[in-house]
């Protein structure tokens, strides 16, 4: 948990490393220019997803069976092999040692650590049940994310055959087949662990046995199996591929309905719990749901999609939905499971607080303008004056000027939530390891907790 | 509280199906007619050694830093491509690229102009919300 916030923080410092190359040309471009530098803002913020989905997963099962895991020894080495393929994959990339596939671009032989570290957390996961009876939807919810995230990832691989690789429509077919599902696995247990922490806060244990959260799950489960080919709408593809994904994505619209209609009950529960500091991220991550299901049942629709897709629309959709709704979850999630976790000595929340209004409103700055970025980058893919690509770049700097300098401001305030959290729990380590040692030298936790 | 047999048998109607999709895109590609080409592969190993892809987009999917180039081939001339592939620009590294790498990733900037239009104002769009090329 505390390795995937480190993730973060760094992976904020890459994306906005990358954001100055968009505004001064050359910046860097010998020693790590953007094809160094996206993939490591990338790949630490989907690390810092999957690793803390993770982690909140193995966290509330225990507290949701009230036993420990099956194995402490599968978790270690699981985490181990995810501690030690990280960084080289990090090392691979500002050597430029590519695999170079879209957010996976490192070289091929790295992935099977995380492959086999997944299949270790399958396991663990599963046996640490003693029956799938009667289960609430989160477990279904993590169940699913963690199969469908091995299956996905796996099929991510298959350019490595030439049968799919040889042809680019083909490869970028299945490419985009197996990213557009896995993106809904890791949501499945975001959401799965979110609900888990809403109960938990609420008390009530019946919504999670509901119709309706089964209702959802299934909508999700449905998306997450068939909506993927919204990302390939302009792909000359099979057609049906197209149909299929513009009706199922539209079935989203039950779940924006859901959100209008519930709207008064959300707002009234928000007043109740907004003091609780996991319960406000929840609240963010409601509204960020809502801006971005908006954005995205609007791109799915194909005679939509065919104007923003290469924009920063894209791109826009890509971070509200990591940042406004999976790491605002996580963070909830993170808020919870450490507050508790190794002393009684309660975080900070003040700045907490302060941190959440900075990040939320520098948020909402950043995502407008790339979606501005991206109308207008929209509105010049379809004029039929020539105008070259480098003065179109040039016309939406005002634009990615706001976008750094948001971003910064972003940064600072997650860096704000991020400090007394990381302070608390770093302090927290110093006195187990110094205190196992010499538990008697009173002294030295003195000094820790005193800064 | 819905019974586990229903949500099973709705689980497991879904998976069903979902494989069956799978398993028929994996058997029956959408591109049947082509044929395999030594120079494309390489030039496409080449595009994923240098992560072209973080930059540049193919069919509208990649990083945003630099223009899609899904139809470079036919826009520009070999040795207008060439040029940027020697010398990159202040925003694209040199690659210090082979002559033959460079042939290569020509070869394979041909092969992707041939696979399809990736301009937006090459699609019709439908009132249904569909769009057609
Ligand atoms: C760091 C980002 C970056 C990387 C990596 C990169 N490019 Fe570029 N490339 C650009 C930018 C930006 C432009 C637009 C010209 C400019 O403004 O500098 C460009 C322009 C081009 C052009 C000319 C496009 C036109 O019609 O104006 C070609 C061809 C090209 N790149 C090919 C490649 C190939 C092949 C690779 C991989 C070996 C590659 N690029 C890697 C950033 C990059
Ligand atoms: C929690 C924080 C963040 C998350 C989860 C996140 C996530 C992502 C994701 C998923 C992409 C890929 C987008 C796509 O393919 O369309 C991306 C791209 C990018 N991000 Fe972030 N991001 C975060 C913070 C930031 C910050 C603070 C900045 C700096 C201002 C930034 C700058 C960028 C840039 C420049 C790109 C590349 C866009 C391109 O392809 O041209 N990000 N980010």
């Amino acid at each position: 948990m505390v390795g995937s916030l480190l993730l973060l923080a760094m992976g904020m410092l890459f994306g906005w490393i990358g954001a100055l190359q968009y505004l001064v040309p050359g910046f860097l471009v010998k020693w790590l220019s953007f094809e160094k530098i996206r993939p490591l803002h990338v790949s630490s913020v989907v690390f810092w997803i999957i690793l803390a989905a993770m982690g909140s997963v193995l966290i509330y099962v225990q507290e949701h069976t009230g036993r420990k895991l099956y194995s402490a020894l599968l978790t270690r080495l699981q985490l181990s092999l995810f501690s030690l393929s990280i960084p080289a994959i990090f090392i691979s990339y500002c050597m430029g040692i590519f695999g170079g596939r879209e957010y996976w671009e490192f070289p091929p032989v790295l992935a099977l650590p995380i492959i086999a570290g997944w299949i270790l957390f399958l396991i663990n996961f599963t046996r640490s049940f003693g029956t799938f009876k009667q289960q609430p939807v989160y477990i279904w919810m993590w169940l699913t994310g963690i199969i469908f995230f091995l299956f996905t990832f796996l099929e991510s691989y298959l350019w490595v055959f030439p049968y799919f690789r040889n042809n680019i429509i083909n490869d970028m077919t299945v490419q985009w087949k197996s990213y557009g599902s896995m993106v809904g696995a890791w949501n499945m247990l975001i959401y799965g662990s979110s609900i888990f922490l809403m109960q938990k806060i609420s008390g009530h244990k019946n919504d999670s046995h509901s119709r309706m959260a089964f209702a959802l799950y299934f909508t999700g489960l449905f998306n997450l199996m068939f909506n993927w080919g919204h990302h390939i709408y302009t792909l000359p593809t099979y057609h049906f591929i197209q149909y299929i994904s513009y009706v199922v994505s539209m079935t989203e619209l039950l779940i924006l309905g859901r959100i209008i209609w519930q709207w008064k009950s959300s707002v009234s529960k928000a007043a109740i719990h907004f003091h609780h500091t996991a319960f406000r991220f929840l609240v963010a991550a409601d509204i960020w749901i809502f801006l971005s299901l908006l954005l995205a049942v609007l791109m799915s629709v194909p005679a939509i999609n065919v104007y923003t897709h290469g924009t920063h629309i894209t791109v826009a959709h890509a971070m509200g939905t990591t940042i406004g709704i999976n790491s605002f979850l996580l963070l909830a999630i993170a808020v919870d499971t450490l507050s508790n976790s190794c002393s009684k000595e309660s975080i900070n929340e003040k700045w907490i607080t302060k941190g959440y209004w900075i990040t939320n409103i520098s948020l909402f700055i950043f995502w407008i303008s790339l979606v501005i970025a991206g109308i207008l980058k929209a509105k010049w893919q379809m004029s039929t004056e020539k105008i070259p690509f480098s003065t179109m770049m040039l016309q939406l700097r005002p634009f990615f000027i706001v976008f750094l300098f948001s971003g910064l401001t972003m940064i600072a305030g997650f860096f704000i939530i991020l400090y007394p959290i990381l302070k608390k729990q770093i302090s927290c380590y110093l006195v187990y390891i110094l205190g196992e040692r010499n538990p008697a030298e009173e002294p030295i936790r003195g000094t820790i907790s005193m800064d | 509280m819905a019974s586990d047999k229903n949500k099973i048998m709705i689980a497991a109607s879904l998976v069903a199906i979902f494989l069956c999709y799978t398993f028929y895109i994996y058997a029956s590609l959408p591109v049947k007619n082509f044929t395999a080409n030594e120079a494309v592969s390489k030039g496409k190993r080449v595009w994923q050694e240098k992560n072209c892809g973080a930059c540049h987009q193919i069919y509208g999917l990649g990083g945003y830093l630099g223009p899609d180039l899904t139809n470079e081939y036919s826009l520009r001339s070999t040795d207008f491509i060439k040029v940027f592939l020697n010398y990159g620009t202040p925003a694209m590294p040199n690659f210090n690229l082979s002559e033959q790498d460079i042939n290569h990733l020509l070869a394979f900037l041909k092969s992707i102009d041939a696979s399809g239009k990736s301009d937006p104002k090459t699609f019709t769009i439908h009132y249904n919300g569909t769009i057609e090329q």
